[in-house]
């Protein structure tokens, strides 16, 4: 179901190779930047960098994977690039590839995060 | 943020400052610490932050909402308490009822965190209530909390490091749902904390009310400052904060209060200032700063206003930041009657 979900997007945990790199801080609850632009169809290594004290989870993706996290899934996120846990004062990196243009929300799930403002875009273009 | 020599001097001016934090409000979900089973059930607290001869006396209760396992708040500490005990019956009940018509009080459930980095100065248990001192930067205290269990609220971070930089102590309230079914506590069941702390000037924690809520949440609390004189502070009356009460406080009031248990501290004359809070938590982004010297000059710091390590923080300030802070995040949903 994931898979469908994530159409346009190729995920990869394999060694950067990427041409293209951005850096995620988390501080406060936030992401800084919220919103990112990459190039679609190039590999894209986004370091998540938690400066919290607390847990973060970074999970990108169109509106269905969104929807789907918000009723809950898995309470540790990982072997999936796209979905994410970052432990607090940690850093995590994971390569993705945008297939087609378009924006793709990233949102952290945990309880209460994305209303208190946890979220941003990714544009793919 | 402990300077003995300010403290006496303040001391010297006999200076009585109390605060009462209390709420007219319906059960509010808050909490700092959010247990495993992702329970939030904890009511606002009313609480009493008296000042006489250097020392903060803060008086709380934290109200059995039902419910098992564990939840609890953290709540910044202006300085180190000397003790944690168990409060008076009803010096919170009295104190509501002297400025306004009867009504619910509200007690506040704490919870207990501490982790690398952090040193537990104090343990206590009252009833179900478990009280941990802390002291750690905020970071330090999350990682505790992380370690006993409890998940922060996204709010935490940064509220606990706008504390963290003028007071590194923290307490922890950990109310045990089961523990206060075994011991037969009923739904609204109410547990008085009294906590001492000696310190230089009075402080109100605010923004700690909001913790655990989001920020078109509204927070609404009364604060009352029972002081020898007429106090000074910052902030000024704004939109979300105004004085609802000023007067001197009767001799039949102080008297009741200095019947209660541990209460024997209460002067013989005082003023009684209360302060109303109904703000959204978005801009609730400050806390309560009195001059309790006489001399009229509120610190900017302590109030949150502007930056200021822990230098700047005036010791009284930071007990009754503690003090009022406290209640606020343990309880939800508590109401007083």
């Amino acid at each position: 179901m994931l898979g469908a979900l994530l159409a346009g997007l190729t995920v990869s945990s394999a060694p950067v190779s990427a041409r293209e790199a951005v850096t995620i801080r988390f501080h406060y609850s936030h992401f800084e930047p919220s919103v990112v632009t990459v190039p679609a169809g190039v590999q894209v290594t986004v370091t998540l960098r938690n400066d919290d004290p607390i847990d973060h989870e970074w999970i990108v993706g169109p509106p269905a994977v969104h929807e789907v996290h918000r009723h809950g899934t898995e309470a540790v996120h990982a072997g999936r690039a796209t979905e994410v846990t970052v432990p607090a004062l940690s850093t995590r990196t994971t390569t993705i590839t945008f297939d087609d243009p378009g924006e793709y929300a990233y949102i952290c799930h945990l309880p209460g995060h994305e209303e208190y403002g946890m979220k941003g875009i990714m544009v793919a273009r | 943020m402990r300077h003995f020599a300010t403290r006496s001097t303040i001391v010297s001016a006999a200076t009585l400052v109390g605060v009462l934090v209390g709420t007219a409000s319906p059960a509010l979900a808050c909490a700092g610490l959010i247990g495993s089973n992702g329970a939030v059930n904890l009511g606002r607290t009313t609480t009493l932050a008296a000042y006489h001869d250097g020392v903060e006396h803060y008086v709380t209760a934290f109200k059995f909402l039902g419910g098992g396992g564990q939840f609890g708040t953290l709540i910044p500490l202006p300085d180190v308490p000397t003790s944690v005990e168990r409060g008076g019956a009803w010096t919170l009940q009295r104190l509501v009822r002297e400025t306004q018509p009867p009504r619910v009080f509200a007690a506040a459930p704490q919870a207990a965190a501490a982790r690398d980095g952090v040193e537990v100065l104090l343990q206590t248990r009252v009833d179900a209530l478990d009280l941990t001192v802390l002291k750690g930067g905020g970071a330090a205290v999350a990682d505790w909390a992380h370690e006993h269990g409890f998940r922060l609220s996204p709010d935490a971070p940064e509220v606990l490091d706008f504390y963290a930089q003028r007071s590194p102590i923290f307490l922890a309230a950990v109310f045990d749902g089961d523990a206060a079914q075994q011991r037969g506590q009923q739904l609204g069941d109410g547990t008085p904390v009294h906590i001492t702390i000696p310190i230089a000037n009075p402080w109100v924690p605010l923004r700690i009310l909001g913790l655990g809520k989001q920020p078109v949440d509204r927070v609404d609390a009364d604060v009352f400052l029972l002081t020898d004189q007429t106090p000074s502070m910052l902030p000024l009356p704004r939109d979300g904060l105004s004085v609802f009460h000023s007067a001197a406080a009767s001799s039949r009031l102080l008297d009741d209060l200095r019947a209660d248990v541990g209460m024997d501290w209460v002067p013989q004359s005082a003023w009684l200032t209360e302060l109303r809070i109904n703000s959204s938590v978005a801009d609730l982004r400050y806390d309560l700063a009195v001059d309790a010297s006489g001399e009229g000059r509120p610190s900017a710091a302590a109030a949150g206003i502007e930056t200021g390590g822990p230098d700047q923080l005036p010791d009284l300030v930071a007990a009754l930041l503690f003090i009022v802070g406290a209640p606020a995040l343990l309880l939800a949903g508590w109401r007083f009657a």
